[in-house]
């Protein structure tokens, strides 16, 4: 842990922003209820009030505190955009590590079948299993980590591929090791660096995703709090040149833009330890 | 230049080409800057070949490339003048630098085959800094090109350019390389170990047609290894170079007959380990036994063919040749890894399946293997405690206090202290601790037969010596056998009882030792034999001479 606060403290600007940011909205994630003036649902005036006075970012088309709904939605986008992004990392990290390790025509039939996959544009191809599974944030979260996965798979057959010709993979196969224990021993650590890189990145898009979703009408579904469907609930506001609905898309771009500078500080730390070697 | 003249002094070459005074280079490591090389002062007139030798680590190619006015990315020259006819590299601008390199300064790297643009003819990667400098025109360079690789000695030398590099040879390559870096005929040409990835009777062509050329040229050259034997062959001056300083400079002749410097010494004496007679374990059957194999990749050229060998308990065998003879292949049989086409394989009697899922863990146990990169060998994320400690779980079901004290025991058998090494990864060690670490892995499994895959040849010499000798004294001590692959002969006579000569996949000739480099050869042996370097400065002159006599 010490180490970690060492790091920290040697770390650019730019990063100690970043991991503050993330760490800010984490807290503003699990403290929701603490930290909302009112509930999330509830309807507490008249829609469309504006700023200041009892109400700190006015209320939305419903009358709902903005404030309030803003702080609902970091909890519910970033939780199932988190738990997206882990099951994607799970799943395509495990089938890309898979067709590496053991190639031939395993590889073979994931590869093609990640190819079919990536062909459909992502958008589209999750607009149309959502409706045919139904509207659920289950389905939502199966289908959004499906469909990332195949860029994870993309990227750790890659990284492992890279990994499984080295001697020291040769040696514990000769040593008779199994399958899973090469995998999750020999080409996971030694992979590790890539795949931290991408799960902040895959984090963002994953979120941009279900944002994107939300605004369409099929993501995050009504009364729950998420900030794409609040940009989309109160976009008429635009043209009367309130900057209210852009609140939820600034705490996006945030958001992104923390975790990417986290991601760029990790690059550069795990880049900068291969250099000795 | 002249290798048969003693003189060395100012007089005998031309004025002053290049000169460093006080040079101080730092490298970055960890964020921080440390001085490599520690104030060095080089003469080099023109003319005259230089060789810089040392160990790894030494400086010497950071020296080298620092005649350039070059510094590696990562490095920086901090102090020091480094004087090209009149031009002070370490404060002239870019722009003049980038003018005198390829055009009167140039490089021959180590690897020609990752130093060449694989996507380009070489032919015109040839034509491109001449044509670039404005030196020639394009059709010019074409025809010196030709001449150049006749010069070269280069088959098909009106041709041969209209080549991709993956299409010549390594040492052809090599060549093409030395004719690229002659294209603009430069003042200076800095060779950094250009016949260190050849095979022995490779590099005799690459030695010979390198000095001729720099010789017609009256080109300056410095030429970087670590192999003193071949320095001998090309250099007028040595400088021997450790941990960024000079030990010892001075004439080629005078430095290999009469070293000053204990550490040069030691360079002169490497190889001259000899092992003793091997532990007879009567009356027992051959540990392994190899008959009748023939392997392919993927069903195509067979890469062995009909190989037999047969390895006694606690001896050591040898199996020698040159890259693509087979010898890497016949250990990837023998390990299971490629199942053989034809062929049985006998473990202490027992033929064991050809593909290694089928082996029990009994047999897989018995045959262990060390690498020659020990870099790649490792898993680079964990530790040695880990790395020694997973085959004594894995075959003997050791854990806890009992495993530990085993891994402690390894790490004292192979001279490396436990409390200081244990909890280290492999990053943390130098390329000859690495290796001990993979021998005490291969031992941890209580093997009786391992398979060394030119497990010297990526250290230096000195550290080479140190790991063979090691092995050497666990084999007296734990009866184990080995199966040495390598193509470096002084290794074999060193370490081997028994000796297999491979070619093209075949076994040319096999028996013990003595026998085997004893004549009369097979012809093929004689060539091997005969192309091992030797520190006589002369040894080169008189091989040429002997081979053109005979052909």
């Amino acid at each position: 842990m010490q180490r970690v606060f060492k790091s920290l403290a040697e770390a650019p600007l730019t990063a100690k922003f970043g991991v503050t940011v993330v760490l800010v909205y984490t807290a503003v994630a699990l403290l929701a209820p603490v930290l909302a003036p009112y509930g999330e649902t509830e309807i507490v005036g008249d829609s469309y009030e504006v700023w200041g006075g009892t109400y700190v970012l006015g209320t939305d088309n419903l009358g709902r505190d903005m404030l309030t709904r803003l702080i609902y939605g970091a909890r519910n986008t970033i939780g199932i955009a988190f738990l997206t992004t882990t099951l994607c990392f799970l799943l395509g990290s495990v089938t890309g590590f898979l067709a590496a390790t053991v190639g031939g025509w395993v590889d073979q039939v994931l590869s093609r079948v990640v190819d079919v996959l990536m062909s459909i544009p992502s958008l589209i191809f999750a607009l149309v299993l959502l409706t045919i599974f139904g509207l659920s944030i289950i389905n939502m979260v199966l289908v959004i980590a499906v469909l990332d996965a195949t860029r994870v798979y993309r990227l750790s057959r890659a990284v492992a591929q890279g990994i499984v010709v080295m001697d020291y993979v040769e040696a514990a196969r000769l040593r008779g090791e199994g399958l899973w224990w090469i995998m999750r021993r020999e080409v996971l650590p030694n992979a590790m660096p890539p795949l931290v890189a991408e799960f902040g990145l895959r984090f963002v898009f994953v979120f941009l995703f279900i944002s994107a979703l939300s605004f369409l009408g099929l993501g995050i579904q009504p009364p729950t709090a998420d900030w794409g469907s609040m940009v989309r609930d109160n976009a008429t506001l635009i043209t009367y040149g309130d900057i209210t609905p852009l609140l939820p898309a600034a705490a996006i771009a945030l958001l992104t833009v923390g975790v990417n500078f986290v991601v760029d500080w990790f690059l550069h730390k795990t880049s900068g330890l291969r250099d000795e070697h | 230049m002249s290798t048969s003249n003693n003189g060395g002094g100012d007089s005998q070459f031309g004025d002053l080409l290049v000169e460093m005074r006080g040079l101080r280079i730092e490298g970055q490591a960890d964020e921080q800057w440390h001085e490599i090389v520690h104030g060095i002062d080089l003469k080099l007139h023109r003319g005259e070949v230089l060789g810089l030798i040392g160990e790894s680590g030494a400086g010497k190619s950071t020296i080298g490339l620092a005649a350039m006015g070059f510094a590696r990315p990562g490095c920086r020259i901090t102090g020091g003048e480094i004087i090209f006819d009149g031009i002070d590299l370490t404060t002239t601008d870019e722009d003049t630098k980038r003018k005198l390199r390829g055009a009167r300064i140039s490089y021959v790297a180590q690897s020609a085959a990752a130093a060449f643009n694989p996507a380009h003819k070489l032919i015109d990667q040839y034509s491109e800094a001449p044509v670039q400098h404005g030196i020639l025109s394009n059709a010019e360079a074409e025809r010196d090109a030709k001449d150049l690789y006749a010069r070269l000695q280069l088959p098909d030398p009106d041709t041969i350019g209209y080549r991709y590099p993956h299409q010549v040879s390594g040492g052809q390559l090599q060549r093409a390389m030395t004719a690229m870096a002659m294209a603009c005929k430069p003042d200076l040409i800095v060779f950094d170990e250009p016949t260190t990835a050849l095979d022995v009777t490779t590099q005799i062509e690459v030695l010979a047609a390198i000095r001729d050329v720099v010789r017609q040229f009256n080109t300056a050259a410095i030429y970087i290894t670590h192999d003193l034997a071949v320095v001998a062959q090309m250099a007028d001056r040595i400088m021997v170079l450790r941990h960024g300083n000079l030990v010892e400079e001075g004439n080629t002749r005078e430095m290999v007959a009469n070293p000053q410097e204990q550490y040069t010494s030691e360079l002169l004496a490497v190889r001259s380990f000899q092992k003793d007679h091997p532990v007879e374990v009567p009356g027992q059957r051959p540990l392994l036994e190899v008959e009748g194999v023939t392997a392919s990749y993927g069903g195509g050229v067979k890469v062995l063919e009909d190989v037999g060998i047969e390895i006694r308990r606690g001896h050591t065998v040898a199996v020698v040749g040159e890259s693509g003879s087979g010898k890497s292949t016949l250990a990837r049989v023998i390990t299971g890894l490629l199942p053989p086409m034809q062929g049985v394989i006998k473990f202490d009697g027992v033929e064991v399946p050809g593909a290694l899922p089928q082996r029990s863990r009994d047999q897989l146990r018995r045959l262990q293997m060390i690498y020659q990169m020990p870099d790649t060998a490792m898993n680079p994320k964990q530790r040695i405690r880990d790395i020694i400690g997973r085959p004594l779980e894995f075959y003997l079901g050791k854990t806890g206090a009992e495993k530990e004290e085993r891994i402690r025991e390894l790490l004292n058998l192979i001279e490396m202290d436990p409390d200081t090494y244990i909890d280290r990864i492999p990053g943390e060690l130098s390329g000859g601790q690495k290796q001990r670490i993979c021998i005490a892995r291969a031992l941890a499994a209580e093997p009786d037969l391992i398979i060394c895959d030119e497990v010297t040849s990526a250290l230096d010499q000195l550290v080479a010596e140190e790991i063979l000798k090691l092995l050497q004294r666990l084999q007296n001590e734990l009866h184990v056998s080995y199966m040495f692959i390598t193509h470096d002969l002084a290794t074999v006579r060193a370490i081997a009882d028994d000796v297999v000569v491979m070619l093209q996949g075949r076994v040319v000739e096999a028996g013990e030792k003595n026998v085997v480099m004893s004549p009369p050869h097979h012809e093929y042996t004689e060539l091997l034999l005969s192309s091992v370097p030797e520190m006589d400065p002369d040894w080169l002159d008189r091989l040429l001479a002997a081979r053109g006599a005979a052909s």
